[in-house]
């Protein structure tokens, strides 16, 4: 039974947003806290994984992805998709020829 | 055509079948915009990616010099600015108009305390010499005071050795150089890798400066810098929300525009989300 | 341009009263601030023919230094400078923008029984932000030019004491006025088709600008913040791009490329989408392979995405990112080859009429496959390595952009014509005009597939002795393609006021545009739509008195007066 306005759009209780909230900070705080711990390789993953936790709690109740209709989250996935695709391949490329990067190169600067 | 200070309730542009059809289509338009904004940042995210993975110790060492403290503040800002907003849609949707003033003007205090925080992290770099590429001039160094916990220390970082060889007299690019041709330093042949850490007064080992760590700082200011734009654009654009929202625009149950608002605000957010973490927790 | 006598529709319903879209009201503000779709759509045609023009004078300008070895009428810096701002000018105010904000903007809501975009005015915003970002692009003509190409590779651009920031940030303004467009298209053909024209019962027109539409809002992004970060090099010395600040010009032009090839396919995707409309029509026939064409629309959006590193291939790019790029190279082609088959068969056996947008059509055909087929060519990394940077290349871009885009542009302005602007343009004159044009851009561009194949590097100044026959003949066929746009923009302004006046469907298209008057009142139609079969071309008839066709059963599509139930 939720509330809706007169044409019919969802509206969210303010107890949703109050949650959502609280759980965002919480999330801030836990992904501090886990810089003070060395999981090794796993480091930049769980940060990660916090913070895409994060960010699907702001997309899917504070931007109403929830109860949108599913094509919005599409196009707004998809802009994820090719921007793996473009760190993806310009990663691969640029891992490949460091080989022959000059070291420290930076001839302009003053030091 | 919508009239902006139409106030008794959403009024159907001749174009649109009905009030339904008009709404989805401003939101599928502002997501699409979405969508645009997160390749158009995504950009320096790719810069970002490449930079620190083929080289990690540039991020290592210079992320030490932000504040993890005012960073996760800004976080925590920037997350009560999203409830607010999100609130005010809902104010919108209710026709509650004074409590959406009162949440538009909150958001937009928090915003300010956003670029307030930024202004005296910014500060802070300015006055350390810690800037971008061509203006890094580095007044600080770090010291190892414990296994993997460095602190930063004034002076500038005492140069490693074989440091001083390895650098050419610093090329002018002909911006401000030689108007008739663009000039290509001959290529150096510097030392490879870091240069090894050296003892310094006292009992703390300086940890050395990677080369090319100004690379750290290009990326801090352009990613931190665009975000802040975009902090700035939303606040005039609350600005206008609220004049609107005092001349009773919104006081049909017209909510659209503070909706799509709010959409943009939380990209800004979701996009702090992922700065916080990238810049200033690495390790 | 006063058209003041409204042109009587051929159908069953009673000829509109009075206005059009061109003379419902008058004066310089109702144009300037209009959220008229077609104003807007005639507003651009006029902004982006005269970049046109301004390119070509670029390019008349680089044909005639070419004309001899060593300096002919320039000095080598101002020859850097003229072909820099002939692409620049071409490629940013001219082919990007071209047929989607021009005959997109004026068609799409009609095509659709609609009265407008979904956000007009987000589209008035996109043709002033296209004002302004050309505006701040020119200017950087005045302030000394830019000799860096219109690809600004670093360190050159970031260092070059031209007027690069000026014309990077008019490419950046423009970039959002494509973003704009994009936007407002996809959210119209998502929220605003007529109830019963599901996907796949939309003209193929729309199918390619949708696939366009997806390009433009996803790529462009990238060369926003490119830019961007050029200008904040210039300015800054940010040392992203720069090696001597300790950047990786091989990233700028990763993040360059990773626009700048799917933007050839907004250039293609509008033009092969004209195609689609202007074969079917002239051959008198359903198009073949609907769902063929429609899905190659798509894949070759998705597609596009995949190949950037083609034009790096000697750039220091990795030699497995070399191989990755080159295979994926060669997958794009086979959504073009698609479409081209599906064009060839639906005049097989069609009842072919030779007027001028299908003579541009047929023109389309010939040199956009040319133009394909040679860039299997560059594709392939062992002949790549010899052609690349050479005048191969230059042939091979121009066959496609000029003979696939610019042709398939003026196949669909001459289609469109009369519905924008009710007149009939002179037939034997767009005859002429078509065969200069074609005679004139082979004559201009094979003579560099050879060129470029012997090897004659691109963007030089100077050249050996033996190049020099191959040149001229070149430079001769410039002159000719210039003739033969002027003979086009004269008998299509002439037109204007003395053409004679144009029936509601000339040439007898089934598509929803052609419904309502020619030129249509301000609100497009007085009816709406509920179904309608875009390629039911063979139903319809001709009506000897009026000299233009009309439906054999206007119950077809269920027409019904505006706003009853």
């Amino acid at each position: 039974m939720s509330e809706r306005t007169a044409s019919g759009v969802h509206i969210t209780s303010l107890r949703t947003l109050v949650v959502v909230w609280i759980a965002l900070l919480i999330g801030t705080w836990l992904t501090v806290t886990a810089t003070y711990f060395d999981f090794g390789s796993l480091n930049l993953w769980i940060g990660l994984a916090i913070a895409t936790g994060k960010a699907l709690l702001v997309a899917l109740y504070f931007m109403h992805m929830r109860w949108d209709r599913p094509f919005n989250a599409f196009v707004f996935l998809t802009a994820f998709a090719f921007l793996a695709l473009f760190i993806g391949l310009a990663l691969m490329d640029s891992a490949h020829y460091q080989d022959v990067v000059i070291p420290g190169y930076a001839p302009a600067l003053q030091q | 055509m919508a009239s902006p200070a139409h106030t008794g309730g959403p009024h159907l542009a001749h174009h649109f079948a009905n009030l339904d059809q008009q709404y989805q289509s401003a939101k599928l338009g502002m997501w699409v915009f979405l969508a645009t904004e997160v390749l158009f940042f995504g950009g320096l995210f790719c810069a970002y990616v490449v930079y620190r993975a083929n080289h990690p110790e540039v991020f290592l060492y210079a992320h030490q010099f932000l504040d993890k403290r005012l960073g996760a503040l800004n976080t925590a800002v920037l997350i009560c600015s999203s409830f607010t907003i999100a609130w005010a849609v809902r104010a919108a949707q209710l026709k509650q108009v004074r409590l959406l003033i009162l949440l538009l003007s909150l958001t937009f205090l928090l915003a300010s305390g956003f670029l307030g925080v930024k202004y005296i992290e910014y500060r802070q770099k300015w006055e350390h010499g810690l800037l971008w590429a061509r203006r890094y001039h580095p007044e600080v160094h770090l010291v190892q005071e414990g296994p993997g916990h460095d602190v930063e220390v004034p002076g500038a970082a005492p140069p490693g050795p074989g440091a001083q060889a390895a650098q050419e007299a610093p090329v002018t690019p002909a911006a401000d150089g030689d108007a008739d041709r663009s000039r290509i330093a001959d290529a150096a042949s510097g030392p490879v890798g870091l240069a090894e850490p050296m003892p310094a007064s006292g009992e703390h080992r300086v940890v050395a400066e990677p080369h090319n760590a100004q690379v750290f700082f290009s990326i801090y200011f352009l990613m931190t810098g665009l975000h802040g734009i975009h902090v700035l654009v939303g606040m005039g654009l609350m600005v206008w929300l609220i004049a609107l929202a005092w001349r009773g625009a919104f006081a049909g149950g017209n909510f659209t525009r503070v909706d799509m608002f709010g959409l943009y605000w939380h990209l800004v957010d979701l996009i702090w989300i992922y700065l916080f973490l990238l810049l200033y927790l690495v390790h | 341009m006063a058209v003041s006598t409204p042109v009587l529709p051929l159908t069953d319903r009673a000829a509109p009263a009075g206005a059009t879209y061109l003379n419902a009201e008058r004066g310089l503000r109702s144009w300037l601030f209009t959220l008229d779709h077609k104003r807007i759509g005639v507003m651009y045609l006029v902004v982006i023919l005269a970049s046109f023009l301004a390119g070509g004078i670029f390019a008349l300008l680089v044909r005639t230094e070419l004309l001899t070895p060593g300096p002919t009428i320039m000095g080598p810096d101002t020859y850097n400078k003229m072909f820099t701002l002939h692409g620049t000018v071409m490629i940013f105010l001219f082919i990007i923008p071209g047929i989607p904000a021009t005959l997109g903007n004026f068609v799409l809501p009609l095509m659709l029984g609609a009265k407008d975009v979904a956000l007009p005015r987000l589209n008035l915003a996109s043709f002033w932000i296209w004002v302004t970002g050309a505006t701040v692009a020119i200017s950087a003509i005045v302030l000394g030019g830019v000799d860096t190409g219109w690809t600004f590779y670093t360190p050159y651009s970031t260092t070059t004491n031209t007027a690069v920031i000026p014309m990077t940030l008019g490419a950046f303004i423009l970039g959002f006025s494509s973003i704009f467009t994009g936007l407002n298209f996809i959210v119209t053909i998502h929220k605003m088709r007529p109830e019963g024209m599901t996907w796949m019962r939309m003209p193929l027109f729309l199918w390619g600008i949708y696939a366009t539409a997806i390009i433009q809002v996803l790529a462009t992004p990238v060369l926003g913040i490119t830019l961007l970060l050029l200008v904040a090099e210039r300015v800054l010395g940010v040392g992203i791009f720069d090696p001597a600040l300790g950047g990786d010009p091989v990233l700028y032009q990763h993040f360059f490329w990773f626009y700048s090839h799917p933007a050839v396919y907004i250039m293609i995707l509008p033009a092969m989408a004209i195609m689609s409309e202007v074969i079917a029509v002239f051959s008198g026939k359903r198009i073949f392979g609907y769902r063929f064409i429609a899905a190659s629309s798509i894949a070759i959006a998705i597609l596009s995405f995949l190949v950037w590193g083609h034009h790096m291939f000697v750039s220091g790019q990795s030699s497995l990112a070399n191989l990755v790029f080159s295979a994926l190279t060669f997958a794009v082609a086979i959504p073009s080859a698609v479409k081209v088959f599906n064009w060839v068969a639906t005049m097989y056996k069609g009842s072919v009429r030779l007027l001028t947008p299908m003579l541009y059509a047929l023109s389309f055909l010939f040199l956009f496959t040319i133009g394909g087929l040679t860039g299997l060519f560059l594709g392939a990394l062992a002949t790549d390595v010899h052609l690349t940077d050479t005048y191969f290349v230059v042939a091979h871009f121009h066959y496609v952009m000029f003979g696939g885009t610019v042709i398939a542009f003026l196949a669909g302005l001459h289609y469109w014509w009369p519905k924008m602007f009710g007149r009939m343009y002179s037939e034997r004159w767009g005859r002429v005009g078509a065969l200069l044009i074609f005679v004139g851009f082979n004559l201009t561009f094979f003579t560099q597939f050879v060129m470029g194949s012997h090897g004659m590097p691109r963007r030089y100044f100077n050249y050996l002795p033996r190049f020099e026959g191959l040149h001229q003949a070149s430079t001769v066929g410039s002159y000719v393609l210039g003739l033969g746009f002027m003979v086009v923009a004269a008998y299509l302004l002439h037109s204007l006021f003395r053409g004679a006046p144009a029936p509601a469907n000339p040439w007898g298209s089934a598509t929803l545009e052609w419904e309502t008057s020619s030129p249509p009142p301000p609100h497009n139609f007085d009816e709406e739509f509920d179904a309608s079969d875009p390629y039911d071309i063979e139903s319809l008839e001709y009506d000897p008195a009026g000299g233009g066709y009309r439906r054999h059963d206007p119950s077809a599509i269920r027409l019904r007066p505006a706003g009853a139930p």
